[in-house]
């Protein structure tokens, strides 16, 4: 699997992504610079987190202004694999790949710890490496990740949620949300599914020597799935 | 922001016939032929704007006397920044050249350049140091802090190396006041908006409370940075002729601060007040980091200086007088932010994010155009000559002609008058038998925990981004020290900040010693073998000679401690004028230590892990109360002499420590610090929310100092060089049989296991009650 990193001006995890594809999991893997209008033959694309531009005027609103979407929007509309992890997922949010809109957290503060997650479907490019209801641990870290969309959004997109914030049972409810999300949502797809856009960073949880492996599987799914596409 | 010592190991005008010599030529000075600056001011205008730089008529007579002429307004600006305190050290210098500084580990000393730089073996190097920013956050906490945050990560970065990870040493009054609290969330969501963006997590430090801190809290950051070993920047001038850049943000007039006042005198029509603290942007500082890492990887950048206090004067004099050069511009070059700047304010402004750069003569077009592509401006404003000064041009108009000597090694140096104060003898004593005993231990062991400064911080630092980089292998809040992975390598570096202003209060000379002791005790208990440190000295005013006499005597304290671990000073710096309504701060050096771990076993936690494992107690207990948390919190007393500081025996123990860590045999390390033993025991109960454990313990084999040790100072006393630590059973043998051969008393205190932390015969509470109390505290 190629896979291109895409690197905005404030992006920050673009190296830990980079870092996870090449030296855990052994794959090709190229940095993208903004200001590319192409994707170097890439088989998927990696929107990684931080603060775009600086996300001074609203998180992924300037970027996804940049040259380098114009090719991921053409890429993800003839299937191509897109992944977009925290301010990449608000990026897509922003580009219109993914429906809905990211709020200010409810309690306003950034939050940097661990959660755990309900994965919502298996059958994506993504999550095939999942057992369906499995109950994962990610990290979250971020000042803005409070998913909403509109009541009729929300009816439709039922089954693209990927993954819920939970509890240790896999249990949903406002004391497992750290964010305030709409029904506990921590990742979607687009209907298509080759669209991913989740707050947790699988990226910082794809080691044991981080305390969790579990953000690994969907890399590896989307390893999987380009193997048999 | 320039270094401890700084002044005093400059080689000033040694190298410069390497470059090309002194000597005058057309070539290297272009702007020769024009006139010295002629200055138009009154002399009664010039004594006030010197008056308004704190300097002395004798001072300003001082410089007259160095120019030989009557200076204009940018130059008594300049020199008023370059010799003040802050820049120049002028008080502390004497005392700080008693640090030691040198080791076999250490690749760049002390005030060097703008970090010390310290060998991690393997071709790696580390980067570090710590700064104040205590004045900016009482005024505007949440821009104070995150300014404080941006200038020492471009400290570091400066030095060639990557920021990897940010730890800050945060002091407030009592939580539970409104001021204390809109401080705290204003310095803590300061930190988290700039470090968070930036991208450099924010892994550790501490935080301390206490009513000394409430008109003038201290923030104090410090920053890691990873690189080659060889391949350090340095921030000298070299080449005469080659061209000086200026990279970044423009130049506003914030962070004129007191000065603002004589320049807006000085052009005409000139805004209204602007606020004395900059406004930091850390978009800005995040692309210049990339950018500038990269640009010194073309290895075309000559020298580099951040510009922090005093911006451009202070960067400019200072790379001129490290390579024994002088530097001429043009600040009609440099990017302004408004129209109407002079001079003066162009000189003076601290606007954040902002480089200075000399680069190869040939290589202006490509590392502009390098910024260029992370949207950053670099542009030339001057060049560098061979003439040992610092010229300032606004275009044909000489404004500034001055031999950087004199602005670097020139400043005035005192030898302030030293007094021990007489409250010491008073607070010094503590009539222990007037001090009742509780007779529910159990109670004040749960007040304890909940008390701020020993609750738990999550509420903190669950807002800083400590992740990022993925290199943080044991989360803030789970062991003594920060530790980061050195991915690719099987070392990892651990790193602590701590210091206590009660115990310098009491004892400034223990305290001093205490600070480093506990830093190291720190580390170990993570199986590092500590390097080297960096400190930040929080003092009064220097003026008052009972407060000069706290820093030598805190410094001497410091200086012993660290030749007595071989962990030499590597740089840091001081803040002095802490003061408050009710008098000076409590004397507080935060001592910032860095650590390596090596071998296989990898780092050691706090909590304790598995039913049955044993726990033990390295050190001995004695009955000290003085200057406790318990004493504080439980009886309302800040008196007493701090606990003994005994060198050669926590010498020993850190021996001890990074062996039986590296054998594997540790499961858990804490040490005892704040609430003693009970707490320790405690927090290793407590600590992994996701794994409490309970413990049993038997209070009779606490190995004791004396026959007798009255039980509260058995349980909350704090004596120093201690530590609690839990092993599988199979290891307990080796472990005492080691500490008995190298003289640590040791002990089996009892088992990890069950749903209480019992210490018979006097304690016996739920972990589930403390694991409440403990997180509550601060929440």
């Amino acid at each position: 699997m190629k896979v291109g990193v895409v690197i905005f001006p404030g992006s920050n995890c673009d190296a830990d992504c980079l870092y996870v594809l090449k030296d855990v999991l052994g794959q090709d893997a190229v940095s993208l610079w903004h200001q590319d209008t192409a994707l170097r033959g890439c088989d998927a694309i990696v929107l990684p987190g931080g603060f775009s531009y600086g996300d001074y005027l609203r998180t992924g609103a300037v970027a996804r202004l940049s040259p380098i979407m114009g090719a991921v929007r053409r890429f993800a509309s003839g299937g191509g694999l897109v992944l977009g992890i925290c301010n990449g997922f608000q990026i897509l949010l922003e580009s219109g790949l993914l429906p809905g809109a990211i709020l200010r957290n409810t309690g306003l503060r950034f939050i940097c710890r661990f959660v755990t997650l309900r994965v919502e479907r298996t059958d994506t490019p993504f999550t095939n490496r999942f057992k369906p209801g499995q109950v994962i641990r990610m990290p979250i870290a971020h000042n803005e990740g409070r998913y909403t969309a509109e009541a009729k959004t929300i009816r439709q997109i039922q089954p693209q949620v990927a993954f819920r914030y939970c509890g240790p049972d896999g249990q949903v409810g406002d004391a497992f949300n750290p964010n305030g999300s709409v029904e506990a949502i921590a990742g979607l797809t687009n209907a298509a599914g080759n669209v991913l856009g989740l707050m947790p960073h699988p990226e910082r949880s794809s080691e044991a020597a981080l305390g969790s492996e579990d953000g690994r599987l969907i890399f590896e799914s989307m390893i999987e799935s380009l193997a048999h596409a | 922001m320039p270094d401890l010592l700084a002044p005093t190991q400059r080689k000033f005008g040694v190298r410069s016939s390497e470059f090309g010599g002194r000597k005058r030529s057309k070539r290297s000075t272009p702007h020769s032929a024009l006139r010295i600056p002629h200055s138009t001011e009154s002399p009664e205008l010039l004594r006030r704007v010197a008056k308004s730089h704190n300097l002395t008529d004798e001072t300003y007579a001082r410089i007259v006397k160095v120019l030989g002429r009557q200076p204009t307004i940018t130059e008594v600006g300049i020199f008023g920044v370059e010799w003040s305190e802050h820049c120049s050290y002028c008080s502390s210098k004497v005392y700080l050249k008693t640090f030691p500084t040198k080791g076999r580990q250490v690749l760049v000393p002390a005030g060097k350049e703008n970090a010390g730089v310290v060998d991690l073996g393997e071709g790696q190097a580390v980067a570090f140091k710590i700064e104040s920013h205590n004045h900016p956050s009482a005024v505007e906490p949440v821009q104070g802090a995150a300014t404080g945050v941006g200038g020492i990560i471009r400290d570091i970065f400066t030095m060639g190396a990557r920021p990897i990870a940010l730890l800050d040493a945060l002091r407030f009054g009592p939580p539970q006041d409104r001021r204390s609290r809109f401080l705290l969330e204003g310095v803590v969501k300061g930190i988290a908006d700039y470090g968070n963006a930036v991208g450099v997590p924010t892994v550790g430090g501490d935080i301390a409370f206490d009513q000394t801190y409430r008109d003038n809290p201290l923030v104090n950051v410090m920053c890691i940075g990873l690189l080659a070993s060889r391949t350090i920047a340095r921030a000298a001038a070299r080449g005469v002729g080659n061209p000086v850049l200026y990279v970044g943000s423009s130049t506003g007039r914030d962070g004129l601060g007191g000065a603002s006042f004589a320049s807006r005198e000085l052009s005409e029509g000139s805004d209204a007040d602007r606020p004395a603290v900059q406004i930091g942007d850390p978009f800005a500082e995040k692309c210049l980091i990339e950018a500038t890492l990269e640009a010194l990887a073309t290895g075309e950048v000559i020298g580099i200086q951040d510009m922090g206090a005093a911006g451009l004067t202070c960067s400019t004099s200072e790379m001129a007088a490290r390579g024994g050069l002088g530097i001429e511009i043009d600040v009609l070059r440099v990017p302004r932010r408004e129209a109407g700047m002079t001079p003066y304010d162009i000189m003076l402004s601290e606007s954040q994010e902002r480089m200075l750069l000399i680069v190869k003569r040939d290589a202006v077009t490509r590392i502009t155009r390098l910024f260029a592509r992370w949207r950053l401006q670099a542009v030339q404003i001057g060049r560098v000559t061979g003439d040992g000064r610092l010229r300032v041009r606004e275009g044909e108009q000489v404004v500034a002609d001055i031999p950087v000597g004199a602005l670097t090694d020139g400043a005035p140096m005192y030898q302030r008058p030293v007094r021990r104060p007489s409250y010491l003898a008073k607070v010094q004593h503590l009539p222990l038998a007037r001090v009742p005993q509780p007779k529910d231990l159990g109670g004040v062991l749960r007040r304890l925990i909940a008390s701020p400064t020993i609750a738990n911080k999550s509420p903190v630092f669950e807002q800083y981004d400590h992740m990022v980089q993925t290199s943080t292998v044991v989360l803030p809040g789970r062991a003594d020290a920060a530790v980061l992975r050195l991915k690719g390598a099987a070392r990892w570096l651990a790193a602590t900040t701590d210091g206590s202003g009660r115990f310098c209060y009491l004892d400034p000379y223990v305290g001093g010693q205490l600070a480093v002791a506990e830093a190291a005790r720190n580390l170990v208990c993570v199986g590092a073998r500590p390097l080297a440190i960096t400190d930040c000295l929080n003092f009064g005013n220097p003026e008052d000679p009972h407060i000069m006499w706290q820093f030598k005597e805190c410094v001497r304290g410091i200086g012993e401690a660290c030749r007595a671990f071989e962990t030499p000073v590597t740089g840091g710096n001081v803040s002095f004028y802490n003061e408050h309504p009710g008098g000076a701060i409590n004397p507080t050096p935060v001592i910032g230590m860095i650590g390596v771990i090596e071998g296989e076993s990898g780092p050691v936690t706090a909590s304790f892990k598995d039913e049955g494992d044993a726990i033990v107690v390295l050190g001995q207990t004695r009955e000290e109360l003085g200057g406790s948390e318990y004493l504080a919190v439980i009886h309302g007393r800040k008196q007493g002499v701090p606990p003994r500081a005994d060198l050669r025996a926590e010498r020993v123990l850190q021996q001890l420590m990074v062996q039986a860590a590296r054998a594997g045999w540790l499961k858990s390390a804490h040490d005892c610090s704040e609430g003693g033993l009970a707490v320790a025991l405690a927090e290793s109960c407590i600590m992994d929310p996701d794994r409490a454990r309970g413990a049993a313990v038997i209070g009779s084999r606490i190995p004791l100092a004396a026959a007798r040790v009255r039980p509260d100072a058995l349980l909350f006393g704090e004596s120093a060089g201690r530590i609690v630590l839990s092993c599988a059973r199979f290891y307990l043998e080796p472990l005492l049989e080691l500490a008995n051969r190298v003289g640590v008393p040791a002990a089996e205190l009892g088992r990890v296991g069950g749903p209480r932390l019992t210490i018979t015969p006097w304690i016996e509470e739920p972990v589930e009650t403390l694991s409440e109390a403990w997180r509550s505290g601060l929440s």
